[in-house]
């Protein structure tokens, strides 16, 4: 769509390009939010996984990845076929799936937090959108700048370690604060 | 001494102790302000490069300041709230929510007006400037959320996470902006004067500061009064307070 | 006195109206701040009065 919008010039294409794409990461990863807990929250299966015996981290844990496989993988399956449409060259292409692969599960971490946390309350799309999109844009800088050093030679290094300095602790802590923030919601 | 902290933790001893002490507080912060702007506007000398158009600073770095002074304060009742599960602290967090946003929106509008005339945009994508719009919208999502959930007790501990995660969030999201405003190139400007800054410049920063400071203080203090009326209002003894019975506030 | 006239005061060197726009707004935000602050402790007292009247009627 944004190359029909813009004009077909390569230059621009290639410089908006990571961004675009990044920017639609985080509305894939946004949108499909509220709907993590919503379903089974409403016929009462929340509750039961709460009360299991088993550590309810893991179980929201499982229930993050489930997200990142409907919301972030496609978009880095994608990637190389949707930066091509940007002009992007080869290697870009391959930094661009990179930190794709890198920032989107913690989108999906981060936003587990918010989605359990507004569970059942009212204006919730736009709520939850509200809650993390501030805590998103560290995540979208080094992402989409990544990409951006490749292009200018600087090369992504820092990026990618700061990505995956995000990641890892967003792996960890995310499950354990969305665990507090369902049982906030569930009380 | 945890024994004294608790006896205060309770919402009818700290409405007395906030009672007493807001009206103090708002005197001691007008006259800081008055203090602040006489020497601020009064006695400091312009500025060599930016005229009289620097003496924004005198409101700018201090609600800039307040305005990241009190987020951290919302964490740190959060914490407490979360840990010890006192009513007082999700009231506390809620009562500052307000102040700080207004704080941050005001480091937004004087950042804006000093930003015109000195680099000629009302809006850069400067580091700092970045970082306060996206901790603007992090009091929002504090106050919309602790808003939209009916539940006073989900309210306060959903909030309390919020500010918890936001605050944690503060630092990175403040170094990112800053690592990304760089690799751009872009207005690489300093809010800040440089480090020798006339001896009345920086005084009249000071007590501005401590003026908001204290002014937050006493508005918190005084809000906080409200939110333990409304809250404990099925209580014998707010039912049995003057303020209750006569007519006046 | 730094000032050489009221005029000069307002006129801030040409910045007044940067100047006096920051410290405008900074004053009228507090203002209104302190103002709603007042009239959700009135509201408050004025509930509490409310519930106890329907209860002792």
């Amino acid at each position: 769509m944004f190359p029909l919008a813009i004009g077909p010039e390569a230059a621009t294409l290639r410089h908006i390009g990571p961004g675009v794409l990044w920017v639609g990461a985080l509305l894939a990863s946004m949108l499909t939010l509220p709907r993590l807990f919503e379903n089974d929250w409403r016929d009462g299966s929340l509750e039961h996984l709460v009360l299991s015996p088993h550590p309810l981290g893991l179980l929201v844990l499982g229930k993050i990845f489930a997200h990142w496989l409907v919301s972030g993988l496609p978009l880095v399956a994608l990637a190389p076929l949707l930066g091509l449409q940007f002009d992007l060259p080869s290697d870009a292409l391959g930094m661009l799936a990179l930190s794709l692969l890198l920032g989107t599960p913690v989108l999906s971490c981060i936003g587990a937090i918010g989605a359990a946390l507004t569970l059942g309350v009212r204006g919730g799309g736009v709520l939850v959108a509200l809650l993390v999109l501030p805590l998103f844009v560290p995540v979208l800088v080094f992402g989409a700048g990544a990409v951006e050093a490749l292009n200018s030679g600087l090369g992504a290094q820092a990026h990618i370690s700061i990505l995956l300095a995000m990641l890892l602790p967003a792996v960890f802590f995310s499950p354990w604060a969305c665990s507090a923030a369902l049982r906030i919601a569930l009380e | 001494m945890t024994m004294r902290w608790f006896y205060y933790a309770a919402p009818q001893t700290f409405y007395g102790l906030a009672g007493r002490l807001w009206p103090w507080l708002a005197a001691l912060a007008l006259a800081l302000t008055l203090a602040g702007l006489w020497v601020g506007f009064a006695l400091a000398p312009a500025d060599a490069q930016q005229g009289e158009g620097y003496r924004i600073i005198f409101v700018h770095v201090p609600v800039s300041w307040m305005s990241m002074v009190i987020y951290l304060a919302m964490a740190f009742w959060s914490v407490l709230g979360l840990t010890f599960n006192t009513r007082l602290s999700g009231m506390m967090t809620r009562a500052l929510a307000p102040t700080g946003a207004i704080f941050a929106f005001l480091s937004l509008w004087t950042g804006a007006l000093w930003g015109k005339p000195m680099w000629g945009a009302w809006w850069v994508w400067d580091a700092r400037l970045t970082s306060e719009l996206i901790l603007f919208f992090l009091y929002l999502g504090y106050i919309a959320l602790t808003s939209a959930i009916d539940d006073v007790r989900r309210a306060d501990r959903a909030g309390a996470l919020i500010a918890i995660v936001g605050a944690i969030n503060v630092p990175i999201i403040y170094f990112s902006v800053k690592w990304w405003n760089t690799l751009h190139q872009g207005a690489s400007v300093s809010l800040t004067r440089s480090p020798s800054m006339a001896q009345l410049m920086l005084w009249g920063m000071l007590l501005m500061a401590l003026a908001m400071w204290v002014y937050t203080l006493a508005i918190v203090c005084y809000r906080v009064r409200t939110l333990i009326i409304e809250r404990e209002r099925h209580t014998d003894w707010v039912q049995a307070l003057p303020e209750v019975a006569g007519a006046k506030a | 006195m730094r000032w050489e006239s009221w005029s000069d005061f307002w006129f801030m060197g040409g910045y007044g109206l940067y100047v006096w726009g920051s410290m405008g707004m900074t004053a009228l935000l507090l203002l209104v701040e302190m103002a709603q602050a007042r009239l959700a402790h009135r509201r408050a007292l004025a509930l509490v009065r409310a519930e106890q009247s329907l209860e002792n009627p």
